[in-house]
């Protein structure tokens, strides 16, 4: 435990992160920021999630061990259709809440009850997040570079929070995957994964891709995942 | 207590049923993780209590009426399992579990930041495996773990405990006799870094010197209970 220290006190090296539990004292708020994860109360700053204690400049943040995506307008997701009336679809983007694609930002106009002929229930699709009410649904668009149906290859799942770790320091880990396993690879913000090519490519890509993430978790935070 | 009076279960040393002293709590282990398809998982063992809670969500509210448009709902199940005690328990929610559900659900919710997820429910199911005394307090302990393991935001943790009286003897962590035959059962939920109280319940009567004395132990052991969550949250000291 950080007890009553300082908020850079106990950091001391890389190999052993500090990790922090909700509710733990941080510091004083006087010369640092309160980041994602942190929330400042009466002058002191405390932890609100259970995971690993940054400090950037003076902004003290916690990555998570463990999070739910919760959209933010550009977000890149893939989605699955879960449903549609005569011109909107819903779409299961993996937050609390469907996100809603109207047909102006889908990818086709269709004539009035053709709307299943453009994307069908079941369907995945690469979007963008449009909007974020504050009520917590979204509006998702099609309309963009690379915003398209899904119609070949396969869609895995990760941790929202361990994307950082599977893109890499400047994009190197996803491109040497994408080299090794001559896989087209889209990394989405929600955590989910579009992988295609041969199917060798395909396997050995999603073992990769598990392999990696079980050893970022061991390395992490020992047995427990 | 007709028939009982005559069970003693502090010696004139000051030594419990289970060679425990009065202000010591029984041994406890907390392992995280343990329902690995849930968002979040806690077990915690408690003397002979064994408790599984789980996390799910935050997710859509339903049935709609349930929804909040300024927070999330908390949706706590509190169950005994059948096979929990010696006296079979009937399958279903009874008065008992709907109390506990609703005061568990009541001493989370003013820990967790409920309003960054509007028109949103939090799951948590609380399972008893096997009950000794205190299932309250072990229930709402352990689904305060599972929610940090599930990565909610939250300001604190909740520590519970109940400390009560045996033949106006004040003790710390009620085993199953003291909690049968002793008079009196003082739980608390408590927010181990501030000290803050979230859940109070007393059964039986305690004076104020007695209820001080109970309150001071419930305080001393949440810093132990504390410490065992911590370590559990952030893996042991592998």
């Amino acid at each position: 435990m950080s007890g009553d220290k300082g908020a850079d006190g106990p950091r001391r090296s890389r190999q052993a992160p500090l990790l922090v539990a909700p509710g733990e004292d941080l510091g004083d708020s006087g010369e640092f920021e309160a980041g994602h994860g942190v929330l400042s109360i009466n002058g002191r700053l405390r932890a609100l999630k259970q995971g690993k204690m940054n400090k950037r400049g003076n902004i003290v943040s916690i990555e998570p061990r463990r999070t739910a995506f919760m959209p933010r307008p550009s977000d890149l997701v893939i989605g699955y259709i879960e449903g549609c009336t005569s011109n909107i679809w819903f779409v299961d983007i993996g937050a609390p809440f469907n996100a809603i694609l109207p047909m102006s930002l889908g990818p086709a106009k269709a004539e009035f009850g053709g709307i299943r002929k453009v994307l069908d229930i079941g369907d995945a699709i690469i979007c963008r997040v449009q909007e974020v009410e504050e009520n917590h649904s979204s509006v998702v668009t099609m309309k963009g570079m690379g915003l398209r149906a899904i119609r070949s290859g396969s869609v895995e799942e990760i941790d929202p929070h361990l994307l950082g770790r599977l893109i890499g320091r400047g994009g190197n880990n996803l491109r040497q995957l994408k080299e090794d396993t001559e896989c087209r690879l889209i990394a989405a913000d929600n955590g989910r994964v579009w992988l295609d090519g041969d199917l060798s490519g395909i396997i050995q890509a999603r073992n990769s891709l598990n392999d990696l993430l079980k050893q970022a978790k061991i390395e992490e935070y020992g047995g427990v995942v | 207590m007709g028939g009982y009076g005559d069970v003693q279960c502090i010696d004139e040393n000051g030594i419990r049923l289970d060679g425990r002293k009065i202000d010591e709590v029984r041994p406890m282990s907390i392992e995280v993780g343990v329902v690995p398809v849930a968002d979040g998982s806690a077990r915690m063992k408690w003397g002979l209590n064994d408790v599984i809670a789980a996390v799910y969500g935050p997710m859509e509210a339903h049935p709609r009426k349930i929804q909040r448009q300024d927070r999330a709902v908390l949706d706590v199940r509190y169950n005994m399992a059948p096979f929990s005690t010696t006296d079979r328990i009937r399958p279903g929610f009874n008065r008992r579990s709907r109390e506990i559900s609703k005061v568990t659900a009541e001493a989370l919710e003013s820990v967790v930041l409920t309003e960054l997820y509007p028109r949103s429910k939090i799951r948590v199911e609380i399972e008893i495996i096997c009950a000794e005394a205190g299932t309250r307090c072990a229930g709402i302990t352990a689904a305060s773990v599972a929610l940090a393991h599930a990565g909610i935001p939250m300001t604190d943790l909740v520590v519970s405990v109940a400390s009560g009286k045996v033949h106006d003897v004040v003790v710390c962590d009620l085993n199953k006799e003291e909690d049968n035959y002793g008079e009196a059962d003082l739980p608390m939920g408590i927010l181990p870094n501030t000290g803050e109280l979230v859940f109070l319940q007393m059964d039986g009567d305690l004076s104020p010197q007695q209820f001080q004395e109970a309150w001071d132990y419930n305080m001393g052991a949440a810093k132990v209970i504390h410490e065992v969550m911590v370590e559990a949250l952030k893996g042991g000291d592998e």
